[in-house]
């Protein structure tokens, strides 16, 4: 293998459909609430964790959806459940659970 | 898929493309990578044809590249446009005949902001008269060289001695066709075909016998771009743009790349090398690459000229099996020999890619 | 039809000028209105029986010329004899833009896209939903805003109804195809009538459509027949690609040809979106710049059934209380369908 200065950058573009959606079809049976998110983003605008970490519900729902769940085992842990998002959803999403369910569907489809 | 429907889109994007009397101004490009495309083009022009073509000895590159890297500013191209504009008019000619794609945009877009700016014109044309003393005519008529190919291509048919079909399968060959960025995107009118569906090229393979083959990434630009390139660390994000066409077009299986641009078929025939060192992929049959040819090359095989004429052995994907199919006789001793029969010396063999001599 | 209806039972004489060989327009091809998902046939049969009680309808007029004179119009047909009225009303309608324009989604080029207007007819006419392969799609993709809102197709205003047609589509797919997932690629969800929201939740919460925010950028046909999709997903702002089976492409509505041509013949003055100029868009809104000429319909701007009924009903009590009463008639000529 020859050096030549640089590496072939990766692809960005989202391969929908050869994304592990696992987690996602997972959540849409445990908690219903989770297909009717619009992404509004009224649950990030309240979170408190939101503002001393990168923390997203609303960010981390649209990735979910499209099995984007790279980073998910990581940013899941910094939600506190303090229920504001619940509180303030437009939508009536049960955000509460979902952050739950979303613990044991990364137990349960455990990536490396 | 329903090829009527193309049909009809590229009967609304025709454009006027000139008979004779062509300005012909080289590509910077082309010249230094390519060496034997342009003279192709020249024989075939001057000598099959019978054309008048002027090719300038005066005449400088059109800054495209440059203007595109942001190292010169717009009004500087401009006035380098006018200037070989200038030329054109000493020389008597009215029609005029870039080889490059970028430079066809540069015109094409100089000469739009002429037309809706005239206070513009106006100012460079005293940019000129003060720089150079030169006064200078819009052309008449603006086409690339290889919408000039396109429009004889029947004639060229006429005079061909070769088909492009696979002579062990009898079948055509599968051609894939791509299109400088700067030939219908900006100016989607100004191509033939339009900007979705170009028909440059493929009226071209379709007229000499081939098939065109469609696939996913047909629109992608090869990522030449100018600014990223010049940096070498930067090199990662044309090199993937590449990558992202040969593995879109890979379970097609062509034949061959048709492009018209002089940077396209650069960065196609180089990048294959350097995939092929870097992450040992190679896209053709039996560790081969996929040859890369411009239109000029292509009418030159079609024509039967002498391989070796047309420039084959600075190319970096061996075009060696793409000749074989078609049955094109080739000197495998006189690839390396220039005239009088002068050893070249050899290039350093490659470690993936297949190595011809 | 129903300015038609309410002017007869006004008391007025109505004439209604048809240019094909039946009323209703697109109504004819409509399978479910929303958002009570009621049959479209059964709107045109109640408009229907209220025009044949009280007007007398004229069917395949080609109207030649509008005369005027002292008492009002006289309109000049290649079929009928000439018709005199007081005062006219223009209800010639709307066409479907043409999406073979947008070359980039390769409609007539590739294999399994359609238009919404397409699917209704296949969804009212009980075909079965296969692809061109004869398959049961596995995933159908809907494409909002085609030839709306959109500078490169000439038309910068929003057609209204095709968001919540989409929605009530991507239901009526799921309905039928319980294996097949939904996607609905589009810019903003304009939900704007009563009962449209609650569809649009439905959609999500029942039938488990997919919304994706981002335009298309093309469609390809793969080598199996599938159609690939280079979405940006405004959301995640990355670009997304995935495969379809069949691709719904919304059409956004566009000036009839018969309201181009009529608005000629009286000299009516057009928006810039050449749809038809109301005097005043709050007070007068079926009036003309020509007096005597009155309005209705989606020949004016976009709009669904129920708001053509409506502003129908609006035109016929501006034609009603204006001068000179009482001897009118009323003339609505539908547009050209393709």
């Amino acid at each position: 293998m020859i050096n030549f200065g640089y590496t072939i950058n990766t692809d960005r573009q989202i391969d929908y459909d050869n994304n592990d959606r696992r987690i996602a079809a997972f959540l849409s049976e445990h908690e219903p609430t989770f297909r009717i998110c619009i992404s509004c983003g009224t649950c990030t605008a309240t979170c408190s964790a939101g503002n001393f970490t990168y923390f997203n519900l609303r960010e981390m729902i649209v990735m979910l959806k499209r099995g984007e769940t790279r980073q998910l085992k990581e940013d899941v842990t910094k939600c506190m459940l303090c229920g504001k998002c619940q509180m303030a959803c437009p939508r009536g999403v049960n955000t509460r659970n979902l952050i739950l369910s979303i613990h044991r569907a990364i137990e349960r489809f455990e990536q490396p | 898929m329903n090829i009527e429907g193309k049909r009809v889109i590229w009967k609304d994007y025709q454009k006027e493309i000139a008979d004779d009397r062509y300005f012909y101004a080289r590509s910077c490009v082309r010249q230094s990578f390519f060496p034997g495309a342009e003279a192709t083009f020249l024989r075939i022009l001057r000598g099959e044809l019978g054309k008048e073509l002027h090719d300038e000895p005066y005449h400088t590159t059109c800054t495209g590249i440059a203007y595109h890297a942001d190292v010169v500013p717009f009004d500087t191209t401009m006035t380098v446009v006018a200037r070989q504009f200038a030329l054109m008019t000493e020389a008597g000619y009215e029609n005029f005949v870039p080889s490059c794609i970028t430079s066809f945009g540069v015109y094409s877009e100089v000469l739009d902001i002429w037309e809706r700016f005239p206070e513009t014109e106006k100012r460079v044309r005293d940019y000129l008269k003060r720089a150079t003393g030169r006064t200078f005519e819009k052309p008449r008529n603006l086409a690339h060289a290889s919408d000039v190919i396109y429009k004889f291509r029947k004639e060229i048919t006429r005079r061909a001695k070769y088909r492009l079909v696979n002579r062990f399968t009898g079948r055509p060959l599968k051609g894939v066709e791509h299109i400088g960025c700067h030939y219908a995107k900006m100016f989607p009118s100004k191509g033939v075909g339009g900007a979705e569906y170009p028909y440059v090229l493929v009226g071209m393979i379709e007229e000499w016998g081939g098939d065109v083959v469609d696939y996913p990434e047909r629109r992608h630009c090869c990522g030449f771009g100018f600014r990223q390139y010049v940096v070498q660390a930067n090199r990662g994000y044309s090199i993937a743009c590449s990558k992202k066409k040969f593995e879109s077009m890979e379970p097609y299986h062509p034949d061959f790349i048709l492009t018209n641009c002089p940077g396209c078929p650069f960065f196609f025939d180089r990048w294959q090398y350097a995939i092929s060192e870097m992450e040992g992929k190679t896209y053709g049959e039996d560790g081969n690459g996929i040859p890369v040819l411009t239109y000029e090359e292509l009418a030159g095989i079609v024509l039967g000229y002498d391989p070796w004429d047309i420039g084959f052995q600075t190319h970096q994907v061996p075009v060696e099996p793409l000749l074989d199919k078609i049955g094109i006789p080739y000197d495998p001793d006189m690839k390396y020999r220039g005239r009088n029969g002068e050893d070249l010396g050899r290039p350093a063999p490659t470690n993936v890619l297949r190595f011809y001599k | 039809m129903e300015a038609a209806a309410t002017l007869a039972a006004g008391g007025l004489t109505v004439t209604v000028m048809e240019k094909t060989d039946h009323l209703g327009g697109h109504l004819a091809d409509w399978y479910h209105l929303f958002p009570d998902r009621r049959p479209g046939r059964e709107v045109l049969q109640l408009l229907t029986k209220r025009v044949q009680e009280g007007a007398s309808v004229l069917l395949n007029c080609d109207v030649t010329d509008i005369e005027r004179n002292k008492e009002g119009f006289v309109i000049h047909t290649r079929q009928h004899p000439p018709v005199e009225a007081q005062a006219l009303l223009v209800a010639t309608g709307f066409d479907l833009f043409e999406v073979r324009k947008k070359e980039e989604y390769g409609y007539g080029i590739y294999d399994n896209i359609i238009t919404s207007a397409e699917l209704e007819k296949m969804l009212s006419g009980g075909q079965p939903l296969l692809t061109t392969r004869g398959t049961v799609p596995r995933r159908v993709g809907f494409v909002h805003c085609v030839g709306s809102r959109d500078a490169k197709a000439g038309n910068l205003y929003c057609s209204r109804v095709c968001c919540i047609t989409a929605v009530k589509q991507a239901i009526e797919i799921r309905e039928r195809l319980p294996q097949a997932e939904v996607f609905s690629f589009y810019m903003d969800l304009r939900m704007y009538g009563m009962g449209f929201e609650e569809l649009y939740k439905e959609a999500q919460e029942k039938w488990a459509v997919n919304f994706i925010r981002g335009r298309l950028s093309e469609a390809f046909e793969n080598q199996d027949g599938t159609l690939m999709l280079k979405v940006e997903d405004t959301l995640t702002a990355r670009p997304l690609r995935m495969n379809v089976d069949l691709l719904v492409l919304m059409a956004g509505m566009v000036p009839s040809a018969g309201t181009k041509e009529i608005s000629r013949m009286l000299g009516l003055e057009l928006e810039e979106s050449r749809f038809i100029r109301p005097r005043d868009r709050h007070m007068s809104p079926n009036r003309t710049n020509i007096p005597g000429v009155f309005i209705a319909g989606s020949c004016t701007a976009p709009m669904s059934v129920a708001d053509t009924i409506a502003d129908a009903r609006g035109a016929a009590v501006e034609i009603m209380t204006s001068p000179p009463a009482p001897l009118l008639e009323r003339r609505g000529e539908k547009g050209v369908r393709s």
